[in-house]
């Protein structure tokens, strides 16, 4: 690439224009030596042309330097200057100033970017504490050697490490560092006119001559210079039309029309990081202010949005607790389909739909919940995330007194809907029992003897009860999970431990606990659904930024900019010589293109006939 | 019925792409001899001169016809090179003193656009491609009714759409630019991915379940696959890039080179280009995809963003990409470099559906696939 040797110009200023009026008189030095640099001219250009070389070759080269100048950050291949060139200049200052500069520079942003693919890789080697905390558990007892050293350098939470967010953190900072300059750059040039018309074009993109033969007698008079002054304007006219910021430069030889459009581009390449900004933003503000919730809730039940209501609660660092919105939702029921007919897909299942009766500020109305399609209330979104089996289940004492009532959700297992729960009865029995059970929706024996479930549907429900007795530990004031029983401290009564058998109960069924503790009766069973609520108030703001980095992006990789000359200069023989140019500024592959319909409309218009590709004859 | 048509189909579309990459691949042996006897060619001076037409005259009053059109090949612009390279293009053209080779290059890169005169092997490896697309299509379109949704809930389907669209991008790629000498690549691509597909990831169909079932499952994948496509034929342009520069280096340096056919393919610069114009295409799929992917997750999972392993690569692809893109506007990078980037983009990208859905864990588990 040619480096022009001369001063720096601030981008968008205006050379001035001394070329009016002097080119005939100029008594030219570099004359001789530019006519043979230059690549070989038509004829007829050469006469007036040669005389004011020297003087258009410092403006040419003022003219494609300032076209490549831009407030690109340090680094981009479109820069002048490399920055090898720059000394940090010494002093606490000079070196804040050479770091900032560092950090702000193009090749700092390639290897932030680079780093950061890197670095989110072990995430999705070994499991995380967000997504899969269960695996992480697995993963510690496998590796009991790799686990601790790992878990020291937060592998398991790779991106809230330390290590991640310093990372994008410097990106976000470069990247802020980045914009601000451009964006005060881009703004300053949408102010100002395109730059004036170069003063040769033949060295530019797409540059193309059109003689427009007769148009003035000789090249002199105020006749031919109406005539430039006219195809200047109608040029202008195009390319305003077609989306072109213009301004006219008249010389006394020459009249042109500088041209540029495509500001877009840079304005999306702005709004798309800054919307990545927005983005960062929203997620870091969103985390503070949302929470998230979880409650299994029997059919018949209902849910009530208070913090009590909840089985598990994860609220944002600034979520009051006391204050969520009130609503309150009741699952009237909640159907589910089995695939029954394609052999290939026995028993997957198809749908889950249920029926809700939502109560908020006391009106009440039906809704329904889906997977995919959760329900918006009170600022919160509620979704179907799990589903199970609830035995109802009933315990009675030696006396025939019901001592425990209840649907007791039980957890599934696998995919046939194995469901395993626990039955706790800490009162009312002559000793407190626990009970383990199991429940098959389509019970099969197997060769074992054992039970297992092939259907997850209720074809043959059937209810396992393994019995213990001992203190529950409820009494100790230590909350205890409703889902687990600890046997270590309890003694099997029934059970393949103990001497009893565990106890089987159809739907219905009622049979004799052990030691003649009393009864207990399979009633039937109902299902329930796992709700997961959601309050996230900057869940919109990030979708919108999205959109907008989508939107920047469209722009800023397809919106051509680009710079357009048209030049009109009348000639000794009466004709007018029309020159078109374009510059290219980033990626623009159709430049030529556009130069050459430019010049096809812009004839048309001259001589009101279109003269299309001409067809060319060779000489 | 239908699943069982789609198979056949689907068998007979991979004998059809077979043969047509090695069409393909005896079109690239061709150029390679092609490249070494240069008199053979037709002068790309007489084309180029013939196509300039940088001065026109003009009659200016009334209904005269176009006077004269004459012709100067000052500043001859290549369609799509950088202005260094066309200025060596006009350089090479004005002066005749160009070797040989270089005449062909140049001859090839005015056809980027305007498509050459096909030679046998090719025509014939363009009409296999374009009857294989065929019962591709009627393949996939099998499995959709048999299915009686679209055909890319599973690892099964998706391979057979992607394949499906690599190739269909590929063919309207090339009415565009000529791409044709891809075509080995792209084939033997497809072919690969079609005989991996058809004996691991084969599946019968099976109902969606619940989570899968949304209109978001008609965008999200397939515009992820069209992204893909791009990334895949961005891929082997980059590949022919760096080819291509290794090759140049080595005519620079005056040291005998191998790949011969190279010679007969767009100048680096250009390949560099058109890779960068097809990549960006993919770049924004893939943007689209990944907001799509968080809209999804948001309605099905509860959350928009968890870091589930799917998630994760999705965003190391885009991240390489990014860099990509950034390379190529860093001194330095651009070139050689960037194209790097844009080949482990890719890998990343065949990465993250080969492995990722097959052996990692998560809830995009859907391939349907039992371990
Ligand atoms: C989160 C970090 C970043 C991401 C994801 C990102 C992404 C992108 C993407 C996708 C493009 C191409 C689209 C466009 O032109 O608008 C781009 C362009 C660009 N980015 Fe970034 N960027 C990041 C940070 C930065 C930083 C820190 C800088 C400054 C050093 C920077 C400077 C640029 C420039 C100058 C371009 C235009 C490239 C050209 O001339 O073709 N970016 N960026």
């Amino acid at each position: 690439m040619e480096q022009p040797s001369d001063t720096d110009i601030v981008p968008g200023d205006i050379v001035p224009d001394d070329s009016v009026g002097a080119g005939a008189l100029r008594k030219d030095v570099g004359d001789s030596t530019n006519a043979q640099n230059k690549p070989a001219e038509n004829e007829t250009v050469k006469n007036t042309a040669t005389a004011e070389n020297a003087e258009k070759r410092a403006d040419e080269a003022t003219d494609r330097k300032r076209a490549r100048i831009d407030s690109r950050p340090d680094g981009h291949v479109d820069d002048a200057d490399a920055d090898e060139v720059t000394q940090p200049r010494l002093g606490v200052l000079g070196w804040l100033r050479w770091m900032w500069r560092q950090l702000t520079s193009m090749r700092t942003a390639l290897f932030l970017l680079l780093l950061l693919a890197v670095a989110a890789v072990p995430g999705s080697l070994v499991p995380q504490h967000v997504a899969d905390p269960n695996g992480v558990v697995t993963w510690k007892t496998q590796h009991p050697v790799l686990y601790p050293i790992l878990d020291k350098l937060q592998v398991f939470d790779t991106y809230t490490s330390v290590w991640f967010s310093a990372i994008y953190l410097l990106l976000f900072v470069s990247l802020v560092g980045c914009v601000l300059p451009r964006l005060k750059h881009h703004i300053d040039s949408l102010r100002a006119q395109p730059p004036r018309t170069p003063a040769r074009l033949q060295r530019m993109a797409g540059f193309r001559i059109r003689i427009l033969k007769g148009v003035s007698a000789d090249g002199v008079s105020a006749n031919a210079q109406a005539a430039r002054q006219a195809a200047i304007a109608s040029a202008q006219k195009l390319l305003k039309a077609s989306g072109y910021r213009t301004v006219v430069v008249e010389t006394a030889r020459d009249a042109s029309v500088s041209a540029e459009r495509g500001y877009l581009r840079e304005t999306g390449n702005i709004l798309f990081h800054a919307a990545l900004v927005g983005i960062l933003i929203a997620v870091g503000v969103g985390g503070g202010f949302s929470y998230t919730g979880q409650r299994i809730v029997v059919s018949g039940q209902s849910f009530v949005n208070t913090l009590v209501n909840y089985d598990s609660f994860n609220p944002g660092r600034f979520v009051d607790t006391g204050s969520l919105s009130p609503y309150s939702l009741t699952l009237n029921s909640l159907t589910v389909k089995y695939e029954s007919k394609n052999k290939n897909a026995l028993g997957s299942p198809l749908d889950y739909t249920a029926d809700v009766t939502a109560v908020q500020n006391g009106v009440t109305s039906k809704k329904v919940i889906k997977v995919n399609e959760p329900l918006g209330i009170g600022g919160t979104n509620v979704y179907l995330l799990g589903n199970g089996y609830a035995p109802v289940i009933t315990v009675r004492n030696a006396q025939g007194k019901a001592v425990f009532h209840d649907a007791v959700p039980f957890p599934s297992q696998d995919a046939a809907m194995t469901s395993q729960g626990v039955v706790k009865v800490p009162d009312g029995l002559k000793k407190q029992i626990g009970m383990i059970g199991f429940f098959y929706p389509t019970a099969k024996k197997l060769s074992t003897g054992a039970y297992a479930s092939s259907y997850p549907d209720t074809r043959n429900p059937l209810l396992g009860l393994t019995v213990y007795t001992g203190n529950l530990g409820l009494d100790d004031g230590v909350p205890v999970s409703v889902y687990s029983l600890d046997i270590d401290h309890l003694t099997q009564i029934a059970g393949p431990g103990a001497k009893a058998k565990a106890i089987d109960l159809k739907p219905g069924q009622t049979k004799a606990l052990p030691n003649g503790l009393g009864t207990v009766t399979f009633d039937g069973v109902d299902r329930f659904a796992s709700l997961d609520i959601h309050h996230d108030p900057t869940q919109g703001w990030v979708l919108l930024f999205a959109i907008l980095v989508l939107g920047g992006l469209l722009t800023s990789l397809f919106v051509p900019r680009r710079r357009m000359w048209v030049k009109a200069i009348t000639q000794p023989d009466g004709s007018l010589r029309l020159e078109y140019a374009g510059l290219a500024r980033g990626e623009d592959p159709r430049l030529n293109d556009a130069v050459a319909s430019i010049a096809d409309r812009h004839i048309a218009q001259l001589t009101g006939r279109s003269t299309g590709p001409a067809a060319p004859k060779s000489k | 019925m239908f699943d069982t048509l789609s198979q056949i189909f689907i068998y007979v579309t991979m004998g059809l792409y077979a043969c047509a990459f090695i069409a393909f691949a005896l079109d690239l042996a061709r150029r390679s001899a092609r490249a070494t006897i240069p008199e053979s060619v037709p002068s790309a001076v007489s084309r180029r001169t013939a196509a300039a037409e940088d001065l026109v005259f003009v009659e200016a009053d009334g209904d005269g016809v176009v006077d004269a059109a004459s012709s100067v090949s000052t500043s001859a612009q290549s369609a799509s090179g950088g202005s260094a390279t066309a200025t060596a293009t006009a350089t090479a053209t004005r002066s005749g003193r160009g070797s040989a080779v270089a005449r062909i290059s140049e001859r090839i890169e005015g056809d980027v656009h305007t498509g050459a005169a096909m030679s046998t092997s090719l025509r014939v490896a363009m009409i296999l491609t374009i009857t294989g697309f065929g019962f591709h299509v009627l393949a996939d379109a099998g499995r959709g009714i048999a299915a009686g949704r679209v055909p890319w809930a599973n690892m099964w389907e998706f391979s057979m759409t992607g394949t499906l669209v690599i190739v269909g991008i590929f063919l309207l790629a090339n009415l565009r630019f000529d791409l044709k000498y891809l075509g080995t690549f792209v084939l033997g691509l497809v072919c690969i991915l079609l005989m991996i597909a058809t004996t691991k990831y084969y599946v019968p169909v099976v109902p969606l379940p619940p989570a899968l079932q949304s209109y978001w499952l008609v965008i999200h994948i397939l515009v992820a696959i069209v992204a893909t496509a791009f990334f895949a034929l961005g891929f082997a342009l980059s590949v022919a890039q760096l080819a291509q520069v290794r090759r140049e280096h080595r005519v620079a340096a005056d040291k005998p080179t191998r790949l011969r056919f190279l010679a007969t393919l767009p100048k680096s610069d250009t390949l560099e280009n058109l890779a960068y114009r097809i990549n960006i295409v993919g770049f924004i799929a893939w943007t689209f995809t990944l907001i799509a992917g968080a809209i999804w997750a948001e309605k099905a999972w509860g959350r928009y963003w968890g870091w589930d392993t799917k998630e994760v690569w999705t965003f190391i692809v885009w991240v390489i990409y990014a860099g990509y893109i950034h390379a190529r506007a860093t001194r330095g990078w651009r070139g050689t470099r960037s194209a790097w980037l844009a080949l482990i983009g890719f890998s990343a990208v065949m990465f993250n559906f080969g492995v990722v859905n097959v052996f990692f864990h998560g809830l995009h588990s859907y391939s349907g696939l039992t371990s």
